[in-house]
């Protein structure tokens, strides 16, 4: 195995083993994106001398027999929606094409403590609006199991470069599937947390009330790894939870006997791919020959679930890029005869037309006569599907579905047709509006191209879930590696 | 036909904490453009708000003297419009669920009591503060504008009161009663020079006698007490010259000229806003607790009209001289800490309305700055009601303190002031007198009681002031008797 496909937890543990050194491994994720890049696009930003400068700084602490940090020497893709400081974090949009923050976002800081080895600023659909980063200012980023599909989105950058090799693992953000979306579509593990886990100071906001961080990787392990050093609670962030953190790794092995786990049909019905459902349906077979509990329920509200999400997330989403105006950062239209003028060329100019349409839903669904009819009411959902998931979780312990109802699409398949697009995510959109934790995890190929099967969890049961998930990639008894068109073979 | 008035107001308080509403930056006033700001109150990406405690306290403080309830739950909500000053293009403001809601105060309008309502107090943050360059001042028309950001986030509490006043002077008597509360509770500094007090107003007419309102306009930018009145007297004519003319008034918002003494309607685009409020997702619901609104209940500090009316009761003062001392929480502390060392009410009183007011206005100082301590005017006032000065040296003595600082007892002792109360020694000038104004004692004794005055005031002259005048009066009268038999 090359040292780029390793997971991280293995690629740490050859670290610490001294079996190969920190910056062997940066240089060969630095060669292998030299080698792929060109056509897979993942990143905006490559940040290589820091990566460098990190692996040297973990290869010193190893020496001198100090402890490196959790992710130490392990190349990273951070997705380009995480304030960096000193590296241009751009939101794939041109209205931040040259902007660089002052200040760190927590999660960023806190791996920082940890080691953090970023490699590159990962790409995505500008302001995380859409599900197949082709939204992006910069490059639409290919899918390295078929680079006429789409990674997803909309961390598809930060999935693409996994998938690839170009790091080892990444972090994403999850507004209504962004994180699980392309896990599932690349055959890698994503979460999403509980709402108030992870801080989300630093992390431009798209839509405030769904907006999570969270990792994508290889595999279970490295999950659990990497949740258990970005959660917990962050004094700047007054929806951060205070909770105790357990450790994720723990019950890691724990398998799935016993648990009560409930398939609601509104996400299994109509346009799931055949080639999809088999592959739900084998899961669904492998966990009950585990020891799991399988019956199908009923959520009935999650049908509005979709609605309710696009009015709510373009509802704060127009006012939280409000901001960028041209008045203190960022792009600035030249030429305007007076400040309105300037703010709408700018932004006519700054933004691309998914963010656009986004600003304009938000912004009508806010505006006086209508908010109780589509703001009002859309909250009245949301407490509905919040009611719904309680009553769900009290019979089971994991709620399953999957990920999205089809492999990845071709590029350009949907771009025509935003409605078309916005389905795709109607299985993980309901996790953020109940603000519960799930993950997306390979359950096989249809078409040659992953299926991500989901499983959700009450809030704060990351723990279980994780176990949950580790049951399943153990059963399967095999990891998806992507293989680059026209490298041939593959394992 | 007769018109009634009617006035509500919409005060701005920043208030006194020593950080911004939602971080941690200097919330002071002043400082060069833009130091005292951060990515959060600047608005850079990725940032996020968390409520200043302090903010919280001292706005129910305010809520809860003013008799307001106090939400056990309220809302913080984004108020959603474009300015360059506003760093988010966002205001992070409280709507249907405020912080207080339902109180009242109640003023002395000289001669009658009037009870204003207060509607709701929330809590806000300020906006920065534009400099707009060029000829229009204005940001239309403009060349280019500067933004400080230093006062963006600045804690500010928002007062509405119920259309209860009834005249331009009632309500700036009405502001300035709630200024006087807002220093006693220390809630804020309320300098309306630097913008820690503002007040909108909404004023509109109606026919004498009848319910219901007439069409309001809102009146801004009246930056003084004077300037409220004044803007407030201006609309008033105004719209009674229109209504009386058979015309309407137009419902608009209108800028106080204070140069030209008009009010002139502001341009549409500058307030015609469709706020787009929504609950803020940034921030948890504000829960308040009946512990916590207690303890902030049982702190409260003596309000400007109970005070008042301990003054009169306890020291047995005046009105008048009431109304002066407790017109600040500076003059009040002055006077009890006066009286606290020993000085009689009314004599503390007389010579801080008299002598020490008139330092104050001549020096153009406040009374926080004067060089003579309560006590030190105490001690000194004690020295006249022992004899030791005259009341006429004591006014010197008293400039000589002002002037230096030093206390009564050495000034009198250094210029050697003591008055003189000796019988004997008093008894020998005034025989010398007596002996040396054969005339003035023939006139007294001819019954021409002028005479003694001038008679005494020899004394005054031969002691250099320092005789006690009660004790010379009579020792001259005995003397001029005694010849007479």
């Amino acid at each position: 195995m090359e040292p780029y496909e390793m997971t991280a937890w293995e690629a740490r543990d050859a670290l610490l083993r001294g079996e190969m050194s920190a910056l062997e491994l940066t240089r060969a994720v630095q060669e292998r994106i030299e080698e792929v890049e060109g056509r897979v696009r993942a990143y905006v930003t490559l940040t290589l001398e820091e990566a460098l400068r990190a692996a040297r700084e973990a290869d010193d602490r190893m020496r001198r027999g100090q402890d490196p940090g959790g992710v130490a020497g392990l190349p990273m893709a951070v997705k380009d929606v995480l304030c960096t400081r000193g590296v241009r974090t751009t939101c794939a949009s041109r209205m931040l094409r040259d902007y660089v923050p002052v200040y760190d976002a927590t999660v960023i800081s806190r791996l920082r403590d940890q080691g953090l080895t970023m490699i590159g600023k990962a790409n995505m659909d500008e302001f995380a609006m859409g599900s197949s980063t082709e939204n992006s200012f910069f490059q639409v980023t290919r899918n390295p199991w078929d680079l006429e599909r789409v990674p997803g989105g909309s961390s598809g950058g930060s999935a693409a470069a996994v998938a690839a090799g170009e790091a080892l693992w990444a972090l994403g953000s999850d507004t209504g599937g962004s994180i699980r979306q392309p896990a599932s579509f690349c055959g890698l593990v994503g979460l999403k947390p509980t709402y108030g886990l992870v801080s989300r100071y630093g992390l431009v906001a798209f839509a405030s009330s769904l907006d999570q961080v969270g990792p994508i990787t290889r595999d279970v392990r490295d999950c659990a790894l990497l949740l258990s050093l970005i959660a917990g609670h962050d004094h700047r962030d007054s929806t951060s939870l205070k909770v105790e953190i357990p450790d994720y790794q723990a019950g890691l092995g724990g398998g799935v006997r016993g648990m009560r786990m409930g398939v609601p049909v509104e996400l299994m019905g109509e346009g799931l791919a055949p080639g999809v459902r088999s592959r739900m349906e084998e899961s669904f077979r492998l966990l009950e020959g585990l020891g799991a509990e399988l019956e199908e329920t009923s959520l009935p509200s999650l049908e509005y679930a979709l609605s309710a999400y696009y009015i709510i997330a373009p509802a704060e989403a127009s006012s939280n890029l409000a901001r960028f105006d041209g008045v203190r950062y960022g792009y600035r239209a030249e030429g305007a005869e007076d400040v309105l003028q300037m703010y709408g060329r700018t932004r006519a100019a700054g933004f691309g037309p998914e963010v656009k349409r986004r600003i304009m839903l938000g912004t009508y669904a806010l505006s006086a006569g209508y908010y109780e009819a589509y703001y009002g009411q859309a909250q009245k959902v949301r407490t509905l599907i919040i009611e719904d998931f309680r009553k769900a979780f009290s019979r089971y312990d994991i709620l399953l579905s999957p990920t999205s109802p089809t492999v990845a699409f071709r590029v350009g398949e949907k771009t025509a047709d935003p409605l078309s697009m916005y389905l795709s995510d109607v299985c993980t959109i309901p996790v953020n509006l109940a603000g519960i934790p799930a993950m997306s995890i390979p359950c096989g190929l249809d078409e040659g191209m992953p299926v991500g099967l989901q499983m959700m969890a009450p809030p704060l049961q990351e723990a279980r879930l994780l176990q949950a998930a580790h049951a399943l990639e153990q059963a399967l008894g095999r990891r998806f590696t992507a293989i680059l068109n026209g490298e041939g073979g593959g394992r | 036909m007769g018109w009634e008035t009617v006035i509500g107001l919409e005060i701005h308080v920043e208030l006194k904490t020593a950080s911004k509403m939602f971080c941690g930056c200097d919330a002071s006033f002043g400082g060069e453009p833009n130091t005292r700001t951060c990515p959060v109150c600047l608005g850079l990406p990725g940032v996020l708000p968390v409520l200043n405690r302090r903010a919280v306290e001292l706005a129910a403080r305010f809520a809860l003297a003013l008799g307001c309830s106090i939400a056990p739950l309220s809302v913080f909500h984004r108020k959603n419009y474009f300015y360059p000053d506003m760093p988010k293009n966002f205001q992070i403001s409280q709507y249907d669920l405020p912080l207080a809601t339902a109180g009242y105060l109640e003023v002395d309008m000289g001669g009658f009591t009037r009870r204003v309502g207060i509607i709701r107090v929330h809590l806000e943050e300020d906006t920065g503060k534009s400099v707009h360059i060029g000829e229009s001042g204005r940001i239309h028309g403009a060349d280019y504008s500067l933004e400080d950001f230093n006062r963006a986030g600045v804690p500010l509490m928002e007062v509405v009161t119920e259309p209860d006043l009834r005249s331009p002077e009632e309500a700036r008597l009405f502001l300035q009663e709630l200024k006087g509360i807002l220093e006693a509770l220390e809630v804020s500094d309320c300098r309306m020079e630097e913008g820690s007090l503002r007040c909108d107003a909404n004023i509109s007419l109606r026919p004498e006698g009848e319910g219901g309102f007439g069409v309001k306009t809102e009146v801004k930018n009246m930056n003084s007490f004077r300037s409220l009145q004044r803007a407030l007297a201006f609309e008033e004519e105004r719209q009674r010259a229109l209504l009386q003319s058979g015309m309407e008034v137009v419902q608009e918002t209108r800028h106080w000229n204070e140069e030209e003494g008009v009010t002139q309607p502001m341009r549409t685009k500058e307030y015609a806003y469709d706020y787009r409020y929504f609950p803020e997702p940034d921030l948890v619901p504000l829960e308040l607790g009946p512990d916590f609104i207690e303890s902030l209940r049982s702190s409260l500090p003596e309000l400007p009209a109970a005070k008042r009316e301990r003054f009169r009761r306890e020291y047995g003062l005046p009105p008048q001289d009431v109304a002066v001392l407790t017109s600040s929480r500076a003059m009040a502390d002055y006077f009890e800490r006066g009286v606290a060392a020993g000085a009689d009410p009314k004599a503390m009183s007389n010579w801080m309305m008299g002598e020490l007011s008139a330092h104050l206005n001549a020096a153009g100082i406040d009374i926080s700055e004067v060089r003579v301590a309560p006590e030190m005017l105490a001690e000194m006032i004690s020295l006249i009601a022992a004899g030791t000065i005259s009341g006429k040296i004591a006014k010197s003595v008293f400039e000589e303190m002002l002037a230096t600082g030093r206390d009564a007892r050495s000034v009198v002792e250094e210029r050697g002031l003591t008055q003189i109360s000796d019988e004997k020694e008093l008894g020998k000038v005034v025989a010398a007198v007596v002996a040396a104004n054969p005339r003035s004692v023939e006139d007294y004794r001819g019954g021409k009681e002028k005479a003694l005055g001038f008679l005494v005031g020899q004394v005054m002259k031969e002691t250099k002031g320092r005789a006690n005048p009660e004790l010379v009066n009579r020792l001259m009268r005995e003397a001029l008797e005694e010849g007479k038999g």
